[in-house]
């Protein structure tokens, strides 16, 4: 320490004020008689609980202000545990703060440091158990064991190859193929164009044959949603434009950021609003970004009619839909 | 009256009370709907829609036009229809209080009859949806709440929340809470979709899941709390604030009063 | 002797003889805690812990851990005859048929934000008052690993009710995953075991929640206390307190009936949450579907502060030789809070090269004492504040009548902004406070009372303040500086100068401080 200033003196531990349950025998006969209530407490909080338990039906609702119409059940199971658990803890502790000693104790601390000679003898006894071994020495061994370690260790890597499938082409295809219907979600109806006023929306998924399942993991990739504006609304391209179908617009609902479903369509403003991560994409525009996190614009799917009427993709996706991968190329 | 409080606290009574509140809801309903279902004459539908143009133009055209044909600030109102006009005056939103971002509900402005009088006019003017009745709105018959669930969470949930407490869309304007909205309101705000709110044509989400969806908007309403407090129901985020303030301040507070020296 | 004496005795004797624990015992059953309500944070934590294992057992006993799907019907009619994975199912029936299934699963999660937050108010005391300097460091690397380990293991257990939130928060787990260069698209095939969600993630995550996690918790919290145990508590500066003794009340019995009974208070507090407010309720959100959401989607709160980063993120992402990176995704998603907890572990070693202070503490600092490393703490809080209200946006606009928009650039400029500007205002704040300090031992207390003087003058009394909050006041080492010149003792350049200059420059900048009071300076003032 570079005190070469003289510091202000350590006073040293005050002196020990003694409670008044040390010296006046009521007071301690008081705190006890308190101990004692606070256990009772608790063991009403399990009588409580047990009783709630066994006598209190599951579907009985009782009205608590702030709470509203609760469980009963429910609430004093909890609240004879809490009461039961809690005042054990206050027994306890008020029996340790008023009636145990509570004369504070000094004691030293040591040092964590080995005496020089231990540690001597510890670093002598290491270089001899590597010397006996001929660690140093012989390199072809030393060598050899890294290897087989190594190797040793990365096996497990190999074990878990099973886990699942590789990825092969999996992220970049959808159900959706040229004249697959548009359905609803959930209902699985065929739309036709006229179904939809201007304004509208609809979720959908693509049509499966009769009685099939659909895999959570279709429904990640395939869910779209459809809109309709006025067609003089669209500022597309015109290939873009030909994507749509009598100002209905359809764009993966899987969100091109994180993979939320994109669904908040605000018919005024014509966005598109994922209520992950609040990036916004304009319709009009083919669901270009034009506020927070996204990179990318929503897949758009090209639509159209088939014979019967019914909105049909006129294409599968032209891009993965979904967050980006390293083997995304655009 | 002693003997009748007796069975305040009965475990039947709760059920029994809200049966009989339902049964003189029904009466009520059942007896306003008779009074409305009579059919009207022409006559009394052009003094309606008379009254309905006088109340209009008094009330909405500075700002809708005279012949509700839009103005700079305020849409057209040609072809909205009945149904239009009634949610959004009958729930308060229109006249609008002030220019903000999105009108809210509030208390209306204009008596049940009046609005009448208005759905009247601006239906008059092309034609729209329409009010639904009475007999449309049977959701306890006709709808079935899980299959309107499922519907909600795919078509309502993204902008009203899980628990149909609404939730925030961009610059400010908000998805309204659907808790305490008349059942009517709801149906018409998705056949018209007012404001921010899209469409859900009949097609796509047909009358019978309109009304399972109102089922279970009305079955989330009355929910009892199953496992106390429901904090908003608005997930994770008051959950949070719970912990750091009530939970994490209990415990620091028996902390301090452990560590404390006894006197 | 009575019988009950003879049985104990022959019992211990019995031990003993096997064991030889009564040496041990002796030895340890006399240690000496030092009694401070912020040393029971850490308890808190712990004992979340017990009853995080207590009630997770309990849940495991029903919960069916599988997606395979089945059509409900359980009790609760909202969702009579829907489809979803037995998870979910399980997670019903726990919630509506088993009698207090109900309380304790809300235990459980209670008690989850609880242990959380206990581990983080427990770290910033430990930061806060320099509790993690030498001999410390390997503990503090430790609570690091466990804040980290938290975190993961919140996020899966609320992960598999496999309701609608959180199977969204796996969704968006996977896309973090799957937005890894070169190995990404793998690694999420790998863990999903096949495409997104799949049928085997829960199951998985399962085991590890239940049982590799819970392990390693075990592993590391048992480590983490027997080195407090053999290292002894540190202790807050005092009269009679020094570096070389630990002032306190010794395990038997006062300690031990502390802190046992504070484990049955945090037990009773955390089923006190779990009977009168409801926390994940399941049944609201559905069962998971990729097809769906809800508004105001977020996180647990120990992560907001994760989806608030990713939510005001740039939109920025490379596309070049036919490959994609998401910076996006992996500048808030991995690389800040990568940074961010790398520099946390570090940062015992950090300070101590700054200060060259390389001696043992076992007093506390007082955090004013140190402006540099409360300022810096404090930053280190602002940044996550901003993010953390920025993860919960949706619902701060909704309530504040704000827009979502106006929150996220707030928080995008706030990121950078404030917590400079906390760390400017706190080494402010810390050197104010030790002026206030220093004039407090100089001139005495202000007791408030006016004298007139002879000359008409009035002036407020001072009272002396007494030795022991004099001690307590100038007890600090203030150490200068590092002397670290450019050229050594010969005069030859010192290699690595850029390096030298930034920690003289940091050196510099730890050793601010407003000069104590020596008893010089008071035998000046008496004087006068």
């Amino acid at each position: 320490m570079s005190n070469e200033i003289e510091a202000i003196k350590d006073p040293g531990l005050p002196a020990h004020v003694h409670r008044r349950a040390d010296t006046d025998p009521k007071a301690a006969k008081k705190a006890e008689r308190q101990v004692a209530i606070l256990f009772i407490l608790s063991a009403l909080g399990t009588v409580t609980m047990i009783g709630s338990y066994i006598f209190i039906p599951q579907d009985v609702f009782i009205f608590f202000p702030v709470l509203g119409n609760t469980n009963a059940h429910q609430l004093f199971l909890g609240l004879g545990m809490a009461a039961s658990l809690f005042f054990i803890g206050m027994g306890a502790i008020h029996w340790a703060k008023t009636l145990m000693p509570d004369e504070e104790v000094v004691i030293q601390r040591h040092e964590f440091r080995s005496p020089d000679e231990d540690r001597e003898d510890f670093v002598a006894t290491a270089k001899a158990g590597a010397a006996a071994a001929g660690l140093g020495r012989r390199s072809l061994i030393k060598r050899s064991l890294g290897l087989s370690l190594g190797l040793a260790g990365l096996s497990p890597l190999i074990l878990l190859r099973d886990l699942g499938p590789l990825p092969k082409d999996e992220l970049s295809k959808t159900s959706w193929k040229a004249g697959t219907r548009l359905v609803t979600d959930p209902g699985d109806r065929p739309i036709r164009a006229e179904d939809l006023e201007v304004g509208a929306v609809a979720q959908t998924l693509p049509e499966i044959t009769k009685g099939a399942e659909r895999a959570l993991s279709d429904i990640g990739k395939d869910a779209v949603l459809l809109i309709r504006l006025r067609p003089e609304e669209f500022n597309l391209d015109a290939e873009r434009l030909s994507w749509t179908h009598e100002g209905i617009i359809a764009f993966s609902k899987i969100c091109s950021h994180m993979g939320c479903a994109v669904a908040l369509y605000e018919q005024q403003t014509k966005h598109l609003l994922c209520p992950c991560h609040q990036s916004t994409f304009d319709v009009t525009r083919a669901a270009k970004v034009i506020f927070g996190p996204a990179a990318r614009p929503l897949p758009q799917l090209a639509i159209t009619v088939d014979s019967e009427g019914y909105l049909v993709a006129k294409q599968p996706f032209t891009e993965p839909v979904g967050p980006s991968f390293w083997e995304r190329s655009s | 009256m002693k003997r009748l409080s007796r069975f305040r606290r009965h475990r039947a009574v709760a059920p029994l009370l809200l049966v009989l509140a339902l049964l003189s809801i029904g009466t009520t309903f059942s007896v306003a709907g008779a009074a409305t279902s009579t059919p009207i004459t022409a006559a009394e539908k052009s003094a309606l829609i008379d009254e309905g143009k006088q109340l209009f133009l008094k009330g909405c055209s500075s700002c809708h036009g005279l012949n509700a044909e839009g103005g700079g600030i305020a849409p057209s109102l040609i072809g909205v229809g009945a149904a239009s006009v009634d949610f959004q005056v009958a729930t308060g939103r229109m006249p609008m209080a002030d220019m903000s971002t999105q009108a809210m509900r509030k208390k209306p402005v204009y008596n049940e009859k009046q609005v009448e009088a208005l759905a009247a006019y601006v239906a008059s003017l092309a034609p729209g949806p329409e009010v639904p009745g009475e007999s449309q709105l049977n959701y306890e018959r006709d709808g079935s709440a899980a299959q309107g669930g499922e519907l909600f969470r795919t078509n309502c949930a993204m902008c009203h929340n899980f628990a149909g407490q609404g939730g925030a869309l961009t610059q400010g304007k908000y998805a309204p809470t659907l808790m305490g909205v008349e059942a009517r309101h709801i149906y018409e705000a998705m056949i018209t979709g007012p404001q921010s709110m899209p469409v859900f044509s009949d097609k796509t989400i047909t009358p019978a899941e309109k009304l399972s969806i109102i089922k279970w908007i009305k079955a989330a309403e009355a929910e009892p709390q199953l496992g106390g407090a429901a904090l908003g129901r608005v997930g994770p985020v008051t959950e949070g604030l719970l912990v750091w303030t009530l939970g994490l301040g209990l415990l620091v507070g028996v902390a301090v009063w452990l560590a404390m020296k006894a006197r | 002797m009575t019988a009950r004496e003879r049985i104990a005795g022959s019992v211990a004797n019995y031990v003993d003889e096997r064991t030889g624990a009564a040496a041990w015992m002796k030895k340890n059953l006399n240690k000496v805690f030092p009694d401070h309500w912020s040393f029971l944070l850490g308890e808190i934590a712990l004992y979340s812990f017990v009853i995080l294992l207590l009630s997770g057992t309990f849940l495991t006993f029903w919960f069916d851990p599988s997606q395979r799907e089945v059509i409900y019907d359980g009790g609760y009619q909202p969702l009579s005859g829907l489809k979803m994975s037995a998870a979910y199912a399980s997670t019903l029936h726990i919630s509506f048929e088993v009698r207090g299934g109900l309380l304790m699963r809300q235990i459980h999660h209670w008690a989850a934000l609880i242990f959380m937050a206990a581990i983080v108010v427990h770290l910033m005391r430990v930061y806060f008052t320099g509790a993690f300097r030498k001999p410390r460091e390997f503990n503090w690397i430790i609570g690091v690993g466990l804040l980290t380990l938290g975190i993961v293991e919140g996020f899966l257990g609320y992960s598999l009710p496999d309701d609608l939130l959180s199977g969204t928060g796996i969704r968006i787990a996977e896309a973090i995953i799957q937005a890894l260069p070169l190995v990404g698209s793998y690694l999420a095939f790998f863990a999903f075991g096949g495409a997104f969600p799949g049928e085997a993630f829960i199951p998985r995550i399962y085991t590890v929640h239940v049982l590799l996690l819970p392990g390693a918790f075990l592993a590391l919290i048992t480590v983490h206390l027997m080195l407090v145990w053999y290292q002894k508590h540190t202790q807050y500066p005092g009269p009679g307190r020094t570096e070389k003794n630990v002032v306190g009340y010794p395990l038997l019995p006062v300690y031990m009936a502390k802190a046992g009974g504070f484990f049955f208070i945090v037990f009773g507090v955390t089923a006190f949450l779990g009977a009168v407010a409801s926390i994940n309720p399941i049944w609201l959100y559905g069962p998971y579907t990729p097809g769906q959401i809800s508004a105001g989607s977020q996180p647990d709160w120990y992560m907001g502060w994760l989806d608030g980063l990713v939510r005001m993120s740039p939109p920025l992402e490379t596309h070049a030789f036919g490959h994609t990176i998401s910076w996006n995704i992996l500048i808030p998603g991995l690389i800040v809070p990568g940074i961010l907890f790398t520099g946390m572990a570090l940062y015992p070693f950090i300070e101590s090269w700054m200060t060259g202070d390389k001696r043992e503490h076992h007093l506390l600092d007082r955090p004013r004492n140190a402006p540099n490393r409360t300022a810096l703490g404090v930053m280190s809080l602002t940044f996550m504040l901003v993010a953390l209200i920025n993860g919960g946006n949706d619902i701060i606009a909704t309530t504040f009548h704000l827009t979502i928009n106006q929150i996220m650039w707030f928080s995008r400029i706030a990121i950078f902004v404030l917590p400079p500007l906390s760390f400017m205002i706190t080494k402010r704040l810390c050197l104010s406070l030790q002026r206030a300090d220093r004039d407090l031992v100089l001139h005495g207390r202000e007791t408030g009372r006016l004298v007139m003087m002879p000359h008409g003058e009035f002036v407020e009394v001072h009272e002396p303040i007494s030795p022991e909050k004099a001690w307590l006041l100038t007890q600090h080492e203030q150490n200068p500086a590092l002397a670290l010149d450019e050229n050594d003792s010969r005069g030859v350049r010192r290699p690595g100068t850029l390096k030298n200059k930034l920690r003289a420059r940091l050196s510099r900048a730890h050793a601010v401080a407003v000069p104590k009071v020596t008893a010089e300076d008071l035998k000046e003032i008496e004087h006068h």
